[in-house]
């Protein structure tokens, strides 16, 4: 039981940081109809970033507010070069653009940082554990990580419903033509949201990154998992990649754990643990062959 | 769906132009780069240079895994991002024999009992059907979605394959597999450079053969017209989702023939057959050589390889450059190589 509330835990975990990368892919294509691949590599930005800065400043904070920053320039740097010459394009020329952009990346930061990763650990502050109801005990900073989701994720929703800037980004879904009519500097707003994106994913990798390690090609396994999210949320909506993300996050979790231990009911432990991992490895796509054959445009298809 | 050719069916706006002849330019590119594939790895295996006969087969089964995507991209206008997955199990049903010939043991145990083989021919009939039943399976969900869904979910496929192989130890995992001894045909040594060229070569010619005659036919029509009017084929009585995912089938049986060579070429398969990276580089190849163009894959892959190994050789860090120049081909050269060797498509 334990194990279980303990597991779900760390689904939840999983899908709020899936939440913070999905929630910027699904805003970026639900504003300006694009397909990003590089989103990966805002996340490994971040990371970078954060872990560079935290080892010369000695605050993990510093660094984490270095690491956004980085991002969202990185970002709108890119969407000022390159990415606005997509906009128009069909979704094959966006996805080989943002695919070599990620080649770009990766190497480039190969090139500059060299091949083995990096080290960021957790600070201080946070790095013990806390016994929660029930006797469970659960790591102070995998909590924080989940408040800090739940955070953002209640920070969009007032920025989008209730801001200036979150009425131009609905009007900007509906419609592009009539804001820009209507005297919104629509090449701006783009700029802002890709931005904006980007820095979300930069938090997530600058976050994740003192959990695992900061290297070269962190976020493309990130970055598919977020498809799966928006997919099965339904590209362009908020809502969705919410659902989305902590569904994935939970079921890959759960599976995984879970999984192995099942077909050991009736296998060797060598065999169970083998075909276990196999399936919980295809899991999240199963289910999401599984809700595309229901509804074909994700839980919650935004722009019907 | 009639698929037989009708040579007397006239030019309609939209189909592609006539294939190879004599008389335009576009035919001499597509002659000469033939030649060139054929004759260079002739001259450098006579004079004893065999890295380059294995590098003209590398050339080879790219481009042909390249045609097969073509297939689906170019004239069927179904961005697969997830191509690697074809691939990749043309390389694994190779090696999976392979090792069960190797050891005598069978692939499948129950209900039928199936015994591993080192003839090529089994080898590449099972790849073709197999990856045939996955692309029907994958591209039967995929297909009833469109634009950036069906790019997402073909890659998410392709990567529920990638994670399988792996995390499934059988077969070496992320390891990957040893085929130890190159699989054989009757009476030829497939272990000669140049026959296995050769070999290769005849499987790319019979895969460009075979597109060119897909697209001459009343089935190649039909298939034009779902990627430029959905709806304009289906008041003509054509359903566009049955003529899409046999074209989906059909470029997924081509890579995946084209995986299985590519693992004996290597003697080795991996999950890096069917990594993202692989899908991105075969829709790379066909961008690069210029979508839609029969000889684009080719022209893509002669680039894509080149570039590989004389950057690779001067840096480390060459996939940099080689996004540097993709980059500059997506947003200012949109027509590619075969647009630049053998000017526009007419009917595009």
């Amino acid at each position: 039981m334990t194990l279980l509330i303990e597991q779900l835990i760390n689904g939840l975990q999983l899908g709020t940081m899936l939440f913070l990368m999905a929630s910027g892919l699904t805003l970026v294509f639900g504003v300006m109809g694009l397909i990003n691949l590089a989103h990966g590599s805002f996340y490994m930005v971040g990371a970078y970033a954060t872990a560079l800065v935290t080892a010369t400043t000695g605050s993990f904070f510093i660094g984490l507010v270095a690491g956004l920053a980085a991002a969202a320039a990185v970002g709108a740097l890119v969407e000022l070069i390159v990415i606005r010459r997509l906009y128009h394009r069909p979704h094959l020329d966006q996805v080989l653009a943002t695919f070599a952009l990620i080649l770009i990346f990766s190497e480039g930061t190969r090139w500059l940082f060299g091949s083995s990763p990096l080290w960021l650990n957790p600070p201080a502050l946070l790095s013990g554990s806390v016994t929660l109801p029930g006797g469970l005990r659960y790591p102070i900073y995998r909590l924080m990580l989940i408040a800090v989701g739940v955070a953002v994720a209640v920070g969009m929703y007032f920025l989008i419903t209730r801001t200036r800037l979150g009425m131009r980004i609905r009007a900007g879904e509906s419609d592009r033509e009539m804001i820009g009519a209507l005297g919104v500097d629509i090449a701006r707003l783009y700029t802002l949201v890709f931005a904006m994106g980007a820095a979300l994913a930069g938090l997530a990798g600058a976050l994740v990154g003192a959990l695992q390690s900061v290297q070269v090609g962190m976020g493309e396994p990130v970055l598919i998992l977020a498809f799966v999210v928006i997919v099965i949320g339904g590209i362009g909506s908020i809502k969705g990649a919410l659902y989305g993300a902590i569904l994935v996050g939970v079921v890959d979790t759960l599976g995984r754990v879970f999984l192995p231990l099942f077909f050991r009911q009736f296998m060797s432990p060598s065999e169970a643990a083998g075909v276990g991992s196999a399936i919980a490895a295809m899991l999240i796509y199963i289910l999401m062959a599984v809700i595309l054959a229901f509804k074909p445009k994700g839980l919650f298809a935004a722009n019907e | 769906m009639n698929k037989s050719d009708t040579p007397t069916l006239a030019p309609q706006p939209g189909l592609p132009a006539p294939a190879a002849s004599w008389h335009d330019r576009k035919g001499l590119v597509q002659i000469g780069l033939l030649a060139v594939l054929l004759l260079v790895p002739l001259a450098a295996y006579f004079l004893g240079h065999v890295y380059y006969v294995n590098l003209a087969s590398r050339i080879t089964l790219v481009a042909m895994a390249a045609v097969g995507l073509n297939l689906a991209i170019g004239y069927g206008g179904m961005v697969s991002f997830g191509h690697a997955a074809y691939f990749g199990l043309g390389g694994y049903v190779a090696g999976i024999s392979a090792y069960h010939a190797f050891d005598f043991t069978p692939v499948i145990g129950w209900p039928v009992a199936i015994p591993g083989s080192d003839s090529m021919l089994a080898i590449w009939l099972a790849a073709i059907l197999l990856c045939g039943l996955l692309a029907l399976v994958i591209g039967a969900i995929s297909l009833r979605t469109t634009g950036v869904y069906f790019i997402m979910i073909t890659l998410a496929f392709a990567q529920m394959i990638y994670y399988f192989a792996n995390s499934w130890p059988t077969y070496g995992g992320e390891d990957g597999l040893p085929i130890y001894l190159r699989n054989s045909l009757p009476v030829i040594d497939t272990n000669d450079a140049l026959t296995f060229f050769l070999i290769c070569f005849g499987g790319l010619v019979l895969s460009l053969a075979l597109t060119s005659r897909i697209m001459k036919s009343r089935f190649g029509a039909a298939l034009t017209m779902a990627r430029l009017n959905d709806t304009r084929l289906a008041t003509a009585g054509i359903a566009p989702y049955p003529i899409r995912l046999v074209a989906f089938v059909i470029s997924a049986m081509i890579t995946g023939l084209a995986g299985a060579l590519y693992a004996d070429l290597n003697g080795f398969v991996s999950p890096t057959m069917l990594s993202w990276h692989m899908s991105g580089e075969l829709m790379v190849i066909v961008i690069l050589g210029g979508v839609g163009r029969l000889y684009g894959p080719l022209a893509g892959a002669i680039l894509f390889v080149m570039m590989e190994t004389l950057l690779g050789g001067l840096t480390e860090y060459w996939q940099l450059f080689l996004g540097l120049v993709l980059l500059f081909v997506v947003l200012f050269a949109k027509h590619g190589v075969m647009g630049w060797l053998a000017g526009r498509e007419r009917h595009e």
